[in-house]
């Protein structure tokens, strides 16, 4: 085996894998039980699909790939945070509620 | 040469990424969740993108690369603080 055939199917194996935990972490995702552990499976897609981002640009030449994983690292932070944000603030209401 | 490291950095990390995703599916709380797809994850998509970095062998890509792992390491941990802080507020299915 020349080593060029060998990063080839290295190459297929790395996507077959990530793109495999990606629908790993979507049923965690569809799954549940609570909030929280949506967000993290979130994030967790986020994260891989950076991954998938550097595997395809292997793959297919295209050096703009790396862009969209630059920029999908910036978002995927904010949409963490704003979601843990939004479960606090929703717990510190309904305690308001069934308080007063 | 070349192609043989740069597919063992891809191997490795396609590896990790789906270990992290498995952790993510079995573990049986929301915290240590966050302890495989954080640490894990992270770990995976480093080493793929350090791949991708080596394979190219450009400054543009390499700084590039760089950035994206950086700001990974940065804020694996701010993000995961936040969602186990609300996540302990919330009691939601957390198991102390």
């Amino acid at each position: 085996m020349t080593p060029a055939t060998f990063l080839d199917m290295a190459v297929d194996i790395a996507l077959i894998m990530v793109v495999l935990s990606l629908a790993i972490a979507f049923v965690r995702l569809a799954r549940g039980p609570g909030l929280a552990d949506r967000v993290v499976a979130l994030d967790m897609m986020t994260v891989t699909l950076i991954a998938v981002c550097g595997v395809t640009a292997i793959r297919s030449g295209e050096l703009a790939l790396l862009d969209v994983a630059l920029v999908l690292a910036l978002v995927g932070f904010l949409a963490t945070v704003a979601l843990a944000r939004y479960a606090e603030k929703r717990d510190a209401q309904q305690e308001d509620r069934s308080n007063g | 040469m070349v192609e043989v490291l740069v597919a063992i950095f891809l191997l490795l990390g396609g590896f990790f990424a789906l270990i992290a995703a498995i952790g993510v599916l079995r573990l049986p709380d929301v915290l240590t969740r966050m302890h495989a797809s954080t640490k894990a994850g992270t770990l995976g998509s480093s080493l793929a993108l350090i791949g991708c970095a080596i394979y190219f062998g450009d400054t543009a890509v390499t700084v590039r690369v760089i950035a994206i792992i950086l700001f990974l390491m940065l804020t694996a941990p701010i993000g995961a603080h936040m969602l186990g802080r609300a996540a302990v507020r919330v009691d939601d299915n957390v198991k102390t």
